[in-house]
């Protein structure tokens, strides 16, 4: 399937871009994401955290991704 | 909900705005916490901040915080306003307003509000200075 990945802060920096598209496997977890988002752009290892939001929400790790997600990188946060 | 108004702008955040929202009849105590932009981070000169936010889950989030205050401390009304875009030294970026029928709960609501807020709300703040950038807490 193919996926949309939006990104904000450094996040967005370390693609390159808003949004990117990435062609993954079906069955894709959250920590999949990651290790593949860590492969492709292995800056995100130097970052303090990084969490993904599934449509407006923290997700953990085991959940499943499906291609309609709204899919966004949040790196450390520093609100306020 | 009625107890809670939560905003995210890209214009001036005014005090008086969050106070009208918590003020009322009941609460005798009203706590307001309002964050500035500082001209100076481990020694060096700050010229301007930039914030973004992921807003729709910015403001889930800022709800989510708002919702655990109400629960946990005894207060009545909560206000949290963050501004995003572009704010120099001395401006505007955060205010929140928590009312309590005394002012115990509403100190420590108030403090909890912009901890929690500081923690999970996906807002990122980008410091200027004379020879670069960078994004806030983003490494080690």
């Amino acid at each position: 399937m193919t996926i949309k990945i939006e990104a904000f802060g450094i996040a967005k920096d370390i693609l390159g871009a808003n949004i990117i598209q990435l062609e993954v496997e079906d069955e894709l977890t959250v920590k999949d994401l990651k290790i593949k988002l860590l492969d492709i752009y292995p800056a995100f290892s130097n970052l303090n955290s990084l969490a993904i939001a599934l449509n407006e929400a923290y997700a953990q790790d085991t959940q499943e991704i499906k291609e309609k997600d709204e899919i966004v990188l949040i790196p450390p946060v520093s609100g306020g | 909900m009625k107890n809670i108004d939560i905003q995210i702008k890209e214009t001036d955040l005014k005090v008086q705005e969050v106070l009208d929202f918590v003020t009322s009849e009941e609460s005798g105590g009203i706590d307001i916490f309002v964050g500035n932009v500082r001209n100076h981070t481990k020694g060096k000169t700050v010229r301007k901040l930039e914030f973004e936010a992921y807003k729709p889950m910015a403001i889930k989030e800022m709800a989510k915080i708002a919702d655990r205050a109400l629960q946990q401390f005894e207060i009545s009304k909560v206000s949290m306003h963050h501004r995003t875009g572009t704010l120099l030294p001395a401006h505007c970026a955060v205010i929140i307003a928590c009312a309590a029928d005394h002012r115990d709960a509403a100190f420590k609501a108030c403090r909890f509000c912009i901890d929690e807020l500081k923690k999970t709300v996906p807002i990122w703040k980008k410091e200027f200075f004379e020879d670069g950038a960078v994004w806030v807490a983003a490494h080690p």
